[in-house]
Order: C-alpha cells, then structure tokens, then sequence
C-alpha cells in the first residue's frame, strides 16, 4: 500500500492567469499555425500545449508535403502561415512528384529532419510578438451562455479570452495500443488529454473515437543500404515558400536519400501467423483507422494476392540516425515487430528503437462545425486538425490556420472568412468536413477536388495572397511581390499572343517536322504554337525574340501553364462560374426546417443536423436530393 | 444546375404536333428576344412594348427565304409565365413550317427546352406565389418519388445493365489514373498512360455510340422512316405511292398543311413504319409534267432518310437519271426498275455500275409484280442493317437519356482530342470524368447539381 499512498494525486489551487484575445490549446501542426496567425493579426495570443517538446512535433512520417498535401502547404504559405517556410529551413531531401503528369498534380514533398521542424517552428513562437508559449494541460473550457470564454488548466490557471481554439490532436483520451499492450498516452508517449474531452462531452459536443498508427523506427547503422534501392532527392531547385531564394536550395550531395525495399511471402506469412494478437483483428482496437494509409496487417489481411508491400526508409532527422519505415505501420506486438522488421530485406539486422503502435483518441465529429470552424453549440470556440477528423500535419496545419484567422477575426469584431471549394483545397476540405462528416480519418486526395486543374500548387500564390494580405498575415512588400510576378505574367502572355511564327520561317518548318509536324500554312501565334506538345517556353526564343527583361523560372512557368492547358482551364472555370450562383444563395442561419413544407424527411433530417450556409453546400449533403433543394431554393426566395 | 437562374434561351413547340390548324413556337430565356429578332421580318421586336402580339413573317437569314407568315407575341420579364423575356410565334399548324421555324430558332442561339423546363423555370424563378409554390412542392414531390421509379422503370432493364457496365468501366480507368496520381510512388497500380486511355476510351465510345444509333432507331418507329419516291416523270412514282397505299396495312394520317407545305402520308411496310415526303409533288406530277421533275426530287431527297429512286425499264436511261443516281449516292437508297412487264431498254451493266453496292429491285408496279421483295428490302435495310449492333434489343427512346448519351459521346470526343494534342493524363481524365458522371445520370447513380433537371421531366412538354 505504500507505493499507492506515493502515488496519490490532487488538484491544483485555481487562480486568474490573465487575459487574452485568443487561447490555442494544442501546439501541434494546427495549434502553431493557429496562434502564430491570430498573434499576427494583432491579437494578444496564447498557446498552451501538454509539452513544449512536442510543439510542431512528427510523431508519423518525417515528411511534408505530397499529393494534395503539397498544394495545402502552397496555400498556407500563401495566406501567410508558416508551415512553408519551415520546412523549407529544415527539410532534409526534396522531391517533385508526378512530374510526367499535368501540372494541376505535380507535388512537392520534403523530407523533414523532424527535430529541426520541430525547434525551428518553436523558435519562431517564442519570437513572436503578441504570442506567449505556455506548458500546461487544459481541463475545461469557461463556458457560460453558449459562449466560451477561456479555458482551465491543469496548473490552476485560469485564462480568459474572446475565442478559443482546439487543437489537441490524438493527445484527447489518447490510448496507445500494441499488441496486447495498452495505456493511456499521447503521441510518441507524451501525455494525454483526458479531462478535457469528459468537459466536451458534458458541453454536449458528439465525440467519435478514431485510430491512426505509426511503423517502428531502427537504428540507420543496423540497416543494409546496399540490399535497398537508393531514393535521391531531385537536383532541380524547388521550395514550398514563396519567399525562400532560390539559392539557399541544399544540392542533392547536401540532401539526404530514402531506401526503397520491399516486404516478401516469408513477412506475409509471419503476420498471417500471428493475426490473433494483431489488436486491429481481435477486437481490441475500436476506432475506426484511415483506409489511406492501413498498418502492414490490414494491407496483408485486405490484399491477400499481393506477394510484396514497398517499405520506404526514411530518416528522421541529421542529428540522428534513426530511421522511419514507411509502409510497415503496425501495432502487433514488439516480438512481432521485431520479427516482421527482421524478415524485409536490407533490414535483417536492423535494430529496433521504438515499436510501432496504434492509437485510439477522441474526434469532435465534424457536423458540428460551421465553415469558419468555429462550433454550433459553442459560440468563440474553434476546433482545427485531428479533432475534426483529419489525418496528416498539412491537413491540420491548413485547418489550424483557418481556425487560427477566424478566431482572431472574431477578437478583432471583423467577418468570419472561409475559402471555398473552387479557391483552396484547404476550401474543398473542410467543406468536405463540415457537409460531408467523415467515418474515418480524413485525408485530401487530388480527387476530392473538382476543380482540380484550378487549385494548382504553382498558382497558390496568385490564388491566395490578396486573401492572406486583406487578413493582415501577408506583408505589402509581399504581396507587391507577388502582383509583380503577376504583371509579368500577364504581360509576356500578352507579348505571345501578337508574336507570330511565319510559314515562310524555314527553321520553324524544320523544327516541326522533325517532331513528325505539318509545316505551317499560316502564320501562327506564338501563344497557339506552345500548345503543342513538343513546344516549351524555352524552346519558343529559338524563332522569336526574347522579352525585354529575362524572366524568371515561376514566371515562365506560369506562362507555359496558363497558355498550354487554356482550354482546360476555362472549362473549370466556367464550371466553378456555374456553381457561383448556388454558392451566393445564403441559407438563412434561423432557418426552422420543419416549417419548410415537402422536405423528405431524411433531407430535413439532414438539414437539421449540418445546417449548410449556402445552398450549394445542401446540395452537397448526401440524403439531401435534388427535389429538397429545389423546395429550399423557393423557400428562402420568399 | 438546382437552381437554375443560367437563363440560358430554351425553345419548344408548345402545341401538339401534327394537330392543328396553328402551332406555337415558345422561346424564354435571357437572349429570346434577340433570337426572334434574327428570323423575323417585321416591326423590331426589340422595340415593342411588351404584351404586343405582331404580325410578320419568319424568313431563314442565310437563304431569305420566307419561312412562313405568322404572329409574334413579345412578352417581356419579370411578368411572364417564366419570369424571363418569353416569345411565342404562330405559325401555320404544318409539321415541315413548325420544324422549319424551330430548327431556325435552334441554329440561332436557343436551345431545346427540356420536358417541363418552363414550368420548372416558373418554378425556380419564384413566380408561383405561396400557395402556389406549395402546390408545385407537392406535386414535385409526387414526382420525384415517381419519376426516379418511372426513370428506372423506364429504363429497360437491359439499357441500364449496359449503362452500368460501361460507368464500371471507366471508374476503372478513372480510379487507376487517380491511384496513379494521388499514390505516384506505389507499385501497386499500373501506370495509366493517355495511351491506354485513348483505347478505352475509344471501346467506351463506340458502346455510346450504337446505343445513339438505336435512339435514331428508336425516333424513327415514332416518327416513321421520311422517305422520298423519286425519279424522272412517268417513271411510276405515283402508281409506287398508290400501291403502298391503298394496301389494307396503311395507315393513312394525311397531315395537314398550308399551301406551302408538303402533304406527307404514312404507311407501314412490312413492320417499318413510312413518312413517304412530298407525295403531294408526286401527284401533281400527272398535271404538269413539265415543272415538277429533278429539281423538286432533288429538295424532297434532303429531307429523306430513305430513297426510292425509280428508273423506267421501258426506256433508254436518260441524264436525268444519271443525275438522280448520282445525287443519291450517299443517301440509303432503292433503285427499283419499274416498268419490266415492258420490253427492256435500259443498259443493265451500266445501271448496275450506277448503282454500285445498293439495293436493285425489278418491278412491274401496274401488275404488282416485285412489290413484296421491295418491303423485305426495306424492313431489311431498317432491321438488320439500320440497327446494327442493337445490344440485346435495347433502344433509347427518352429524349433526356438520348441527350446526356451525346452529351456523353462528346465528352469521349474531348477525351480522345486531348490524347491528340498530347495532354497529359489527368487533364484528358477530366472529360473522362464528366462522362461518367453523364451516364450517371441517367441511371440515377451519380448525384450531380443537375440532376433535378431529370425531376422535371415528369412536366409535360412546353409547359
């Protein structure tokens, strides 16, 4: 008994910490975005998180950016927010992905040295003006009449503030699970955040329980490199920040490269064996886990046929040779791991330094959210990231900064801004959220936007910085910046379209025939003939004059992009031109659904519960069909 | 579009056709005004006051060519039926002036209404006041719940099984280019390149396209094969049309005309049902030898989709029916040599020559000799050629399955035109996209915002 009398726990003595415009709770990839943007804006902000180890913390991939992913972090670059420009100061490798694709899925991704991502973006917090970085757990929320007022830490402060914003991750009731091992826990062992989802649940807020997982890591001097193939970083300068010169760009000798080996029927088999302490099949994990990215026992269970998995190596930092095994996500037991480790080939001596686990933690589901973020049952309270059922460090950074702007907006007394489908992925996700729901982790795909070819990662900056700089989080000389990029553009398209290429031009006739061409009859335009495929920028200076001044590589880029895929283009563009006129039909926010008359009741069941903003987002509800749309639509003409 | 305030200009007949002494051509929308303007001769619609009804003529702009004579109503929005500019023009009751007119106002900016669009845009435009609208509400919702069963019902069981298939393949080229894109490093999934699209693509097409062939297929056993009698006079033309007339099986609807139009009869041979054009010319024909001839076959010939081009067996062949062969050259025909109870005349390797693969049917139409192995012919030519390729005996025959089909075929003409110009696969994926989601609807699989035009269809047409 002596050892439970030691461990006696109490509570702390409550006291007035202070007061501020906005409280963020949760520094992770949301919560930094979240509070650095409300301090921006002039808000006396705080940030409070469970553990200042874990501020902008990886506890998954070692990794930013991707498909869809990459366009986000464009997009939070562009509005101003950080994530941008600190993975450029910290990545460790540089890739251009689908570069033989279009150029509305070309994506960037880095390799993070997860360490430095972490320090550096603390840096930045702890330099910001207005902002101040506080360790603590919060407990409960103020709320009084619906509205929250502060929160209640674990420490006994009690802060106040005009908005709040939650951004806690998978740290809410968080449970780590492997194999038969399960415990209390955040991510990567930190703490986790109980109390605080017991208050939302007596606030009335409709939790769901989610699971995601993380693969082992091993100790890089036990791995065979030379049975693995190498993966080099690309040579060709690339940046995910508008800002960051081109020459800080690290060479590919600088970078560092992932391994590339593969699982095989003796790992296959292993796992097989050993499925009923695997906690995804015995019943032990309840959460429902993402289909985007399955632990290696689910790819194994759901593709039975495949007789190889890729496993990706991947490091986790300079300062450290520890390495991340991408594609070996898992949450069996260690001796298991340890064995599923050892059978992939290159990694038969590899030493294991954490296991791989599964962890359960508490959504906010998101119907409960208006478009801004902020709650329908709680006035001034914001959810970002893993609380609303996301997955991935962009996603949630993209929502925290959307939460982050709002809830400063709110401080300030200003309009709530919210981006639509057709401005930002970040637009199309969380309308996919707040209409949609999701029934697992969510995670943007390049298909989940319709408007794809529109919500390039190379355009972000035209798309977003007038927002970003109307908001207060994009400088002048930014955004001079970037309307000068713009004129440039403009004005070398224009120059294209009244350069001519003459049939009579012998070197032009040669140079398409030699592409397999008819030689010109008539005079083309210069912007007409870079449509052709085998027609880039550069190749067109060859048979007219150059511009006035050398352009640089995004202008040029931009040029290319906008006159190659023009028909395109225009084709979406009158697509989002089309689903305008729904997207400014306002549903009025007092709408009594049951005094509209002929709504099927799944449709005003529906209604009810997500209360779209617009009629464009009702009609994205499913179990809302086109007859209830068109009875609303006469309903709030009256 | 849900709510539809894209006033883009519709058009439709808003009479029953063929029924009549007067027809009216209803134009709404945004541009119906400007559109009238462009083929009416008369006061300046665009300056009259509105609620005027204006008396002028309808002449087609490219040939000026008068059209008919008719009366123009002018009404403008907000305070019209649609709450849009509306014009309504009538016209002479006649099939070929009502055709004419609409065809003219179709290639002048408007498009065809579909079933109920008026009313729907009544509806959406907020025209109908409380009580009303609430009424619509019902009835919409009567509607909806009958028309997806009516839809579906409609669907022959066998269109929507093929209409499946073909969505099921293309998710699976959609889902592989997607994979590919949003997953470029996994080995899993093939790489789908514009080269296997365009194969895939193509396979879809051709599936479309024999279904849109059964729809035309379809539209003729509606509305009859038009065929034209032709041939120089006294070749038989009118004992031809007695013939097929005054058989027990014909279905004589003598369409009424002015003086302007063109009698058309009906008749069913052999199964096929025959819109037989300009019987009229045929008949006067016996009257004045002279005037009638080449030149009125030649215009019965472009409105025809079957030819029967009638040679004198009795007599030497002539330029004229050179000229006549030759001009039917690309149209389906039958070239019967009447007349063989007569001693022979005409050179049958040369008319052999002339008439090349098609049809060469001998008759002594007087004797009613050959007249059975014309209508195996023609229910030959309508049955086993005309719907090739029929896919288990399905036919399309609801105009808004018709319309998203070629909607649909034009989408896989992006498709493969994109390949062409080299685009890469995910911008080409685009239109293969929007086919999908176009065959979607008409099963009713996919939700799109212009799904509730399909509600609507329940409307009757015109209003």
């Amino acid at each position: 008994m002596k050892s439970a009398e030691a461990l006696k726990t109490s509570d702390a003595v409550q006291y007035e910490g202070g007061d501020y415009d906005v409280i963020v709770v949760g520094a992770g990839h949301a919560g930094s975005e979240a509070a650095l943007a409300a301090a921006r804006m002039g808000n006396k902000t705080l940030l409070v998180t469970i553990s200042l180890e874990m501020v902008a913390f990886m506890p998954c991939n070692p990794s930013v950016g991707g498909p869809a992913k990459g366009i986000v972090v464009r997009e939070i670059d562009a509005l101003g927010g950080e994530m941008g420009h600190n993975i450029d100061k910290t990545y460790v490798q540089m890739r251009m992905l689908n570069t033989g694709k279009g150029p509305a899925v070309r994506a960037l991704r880095a390799q993070a040295d997860k360490h430095a991502y972490h320090r550096q973006m603390k840096l930045t917090i702890e330099k910001q003006p207005n902002l101040t970085l506080r360790q603590a757990t919060v407990d409960q929320l103020i709320v009084e009449d619906g509205v929250c007022k502060g929160v209640i830490t674990n420490t006994g402060a009690r802060y106040h503030a005009k908005a709040v914003v939650l951004t806690v991750g998978t740290a809410a009731r968080g449970k780590i699970i492997i194999g038969e091992l399960q415990y209390q826990s955040g991510p990567n062992n930190s703490k986790s955040a109980v109390k605080l989802s017991e208050n939302l649940e007596k606030l009335g807020f409709d939790l769901e329980r989610f699971k995601t997982g993380t693969p082992p890591r091993v100790n890089g001097n036990t791995i065979h490199y030379d049975e693995t193939e190498e993966q080099p970083g690309d040579q060709e300068v690339h940046h995910f920040s508008f800002d960051t010169p081109d020459s800080h760009y690290l060479s590919v000798s600088d970078q560092i490269s992932c391994w590339l080996t593969y699982t095989n029927p003796g790992t296959h088999n292993l796992i097989r064996a050993n499925l009923d302490r695997a906690p995804m099949f015995s019943g032990v994990i309840k959460g429902v886990g993402p289909r985007y990215c399955p632990s290696i026992e689910d790819k194994i269970v759901r593709f039975a046929d495949k007789d190889r998995h890729q496993v990706f190596l991947e490091p986790e930092g300079r300062d450290t040779d520890e390495w991340y095994l991408d594609g070996l996500s898992t949450s069996m037991p260690e001796e298991i791991q340890q064995k599923i480790v050892h059978s992939v080939k290159g990694l038969e001596d590899a030493e294991l330094m954490r296991p791989g686990y599964a962890i359960e933690y508490d959504v906010v589901a998101p119907y409960q959210l208006h478009p801004t973020l902020e709650t329908k049952l709680v006035k001034n309270l914001y959810t970002a990231g893993q609380t609303n059922g996301t997955s991935g460090y962009e996603e949630a950074a993209g929502q925290g900064l959307i939460a982050g702007i709002n809830a400063g907006l709110r401080a300030l007394g200003k309009k709530p801004f919210v981006l639509k489908r057709s401005d930002a992925y970040i637009g199309v996700m969380i309308d996919d959220l707040v209409t949609k729901g999701t029934k697992e982790p969510y995670r943007l795909l390049t298909s989940r936007a319709e408007y794809r070819l529109l919500l390039r990662h190379d355009n972000a900056d035209f798309r977003l910085m007038a927002k970003g700089h109307a908001i207060g989080l994009v400088s002048d000389e930014r955004y001079a910046k970037m309307e000068a990029k713009k004129q440039q553009v403009e004005a070398e398209i224009a120059r294209l379209k009244s350069e001519k290429l003459k049939p009579n031009d012998q070197a032009v006739n040669n140079f398409i025939q030699q592409h397999g061409d008819n030689p010109l009859k008539d005079a083309v335009t210069a912007a007409d003939f870079i449509k052709r495929p085998y027609v880039d920028y550069q190749t067109l200076l060859k048979f007219i004059p150059g511009p006035n001044q050398d352009l640089d590589r995004h202008v040029i880029e931009q040029v290319e992009i906008q006159l190659k895929y023009a028909g395109y283009i225009k084709k979406e563009e009158q697509k989002v031109e089309r689903m305008k006129r729904m997207e400014n039909k306002r549903i009025p926010a007092n709408i009594d659904y049951d005094q509209v008359d002929g709504l099927a009741t799944e449709g005003r069941q529906k209604l009810e519960k997500i209360r779209p903003e617009t009629l464009a987002q009702a009609s994205r509800i499913s179990g809302v069909n086109p007859a209830d749309i068109a009875i609303l639509s006469v309903y709030i003409r009256k | 579009m849900v709510a539809n305030t894209d006033n883009d200009t519709i058009v439709a007949i808003s009479t029953p056709i063929g029924e009549g002494g007067i027809s009216i051509i209803r134009i709404s929308g945004d541009d119906a005004i400007k559109v009238a303007k462009k083929i009416y001769h008369g006061k300046d619609l665009a300056k009259v006051h509105t609620n005027t009804i204006n008396y002028g003529h309808i002449i087609d702009p490219d040939t000026n060519e008068e059209v008919d004579e008719v009366m123009v109503s002018v009404m403008r929005a907000p305070h019209t039926y649609t709450c849009e500019d509306v014009v309504e023009i009538n016209c002479h009751g006649g099939l070929l002036a009502t055709n004419r007119i609409l065809q003219l106002v179709l290639s002048y900016g408007a498009r065809m209404a579909e079933p109920g669009e008026f009313t729907k845009r009544a509806f959406l435009n907020g025209r109908l006041d409380l009580s009303q609208s609430e009424a619509v509400m019902d009835l919409i919702r009567a509607k909806t719940d009958k028309s997806m069963k009516v839809a579906l019902n409609q669907l022959d069981g066998n269109l929507s099984h093929l209409i499946r298939h073909l969505r099921k393949d293309i998710l699976d080229v959609l889902a592989q280019v997607e994979v590919n894109i949003d997953y470029p490093e996994y080995d899993a999934v093939e790489e789908m390149t514009t080269k296997m699209l365009k194969e895939k693509a193509i396979d879809i097409r051709q599936r479309i396209e024999s279904l849109l062939k059964t729809a035309k297929q379809g539209k003729v056993l509606r509305e009859g094969l038009a065929t034209a009698i032709i041939g120089r006079p006294n070749v038989g033309k009118s004992s031809l049309l007695n013939s097929l007339l005054h058989e027990d099986k014909a279905i004589v609807t003598n369409v009424a005309g002015t003086t302007r139009d063109v009698i058309e009869e009906y008749v069913n041979v052999d199964g096929v049902p025959l819109k037989l054009i300009d019987t009229a010319g045929i008949r006067d024909t016996n009257d004045t030898v002279e005037k009638i001839g080449v030149d009125r076959s030649k215009k019965a010939l472009n409105a025809a989709d079957l030819v029967l081009l009638l040679i004198d067996n009795s007599a030497p062949l002539t330029d004229e029916d050179r000229e006549l062969l030759a001009a039917t050259k690309d149209k389906q025909r039958i070239v019967i040599l009447n007349k063989t109870d007569l001693p022979d005349k005409v050179d049958r390797n040369e008319l052999k020559q002339l008439v090349g693969q098609d049809h060469l049917i001998e008759t002594s139409i007087v004797n009613n000799e050959g007249m059975s192995q014309l209508g195996q012919t023609i229910s030959h030519m309508f049955f086993d050629q005309g719907i090739e390729n029929s896919q288990n005996n399905v036919m399309v025959t609801n105009a808004r399955h018709i319309g998203l089909l070629h909607q649909a075929d034009d989408a896989l003409g992006d498709v493969l035109k994109g390949i062409k110009d080299g685009m890469p696969v995910d911008l080409v994926q685009i239109d293969m996209t929007r086919c999908w989601d176009l065959l979607g609807e008409i099963t009713g699989d996919s939700y799109q915002d212009e799904l509730l035009d399909q509600l609507f269809s329940q409307f009757c047409l015109g209003k």
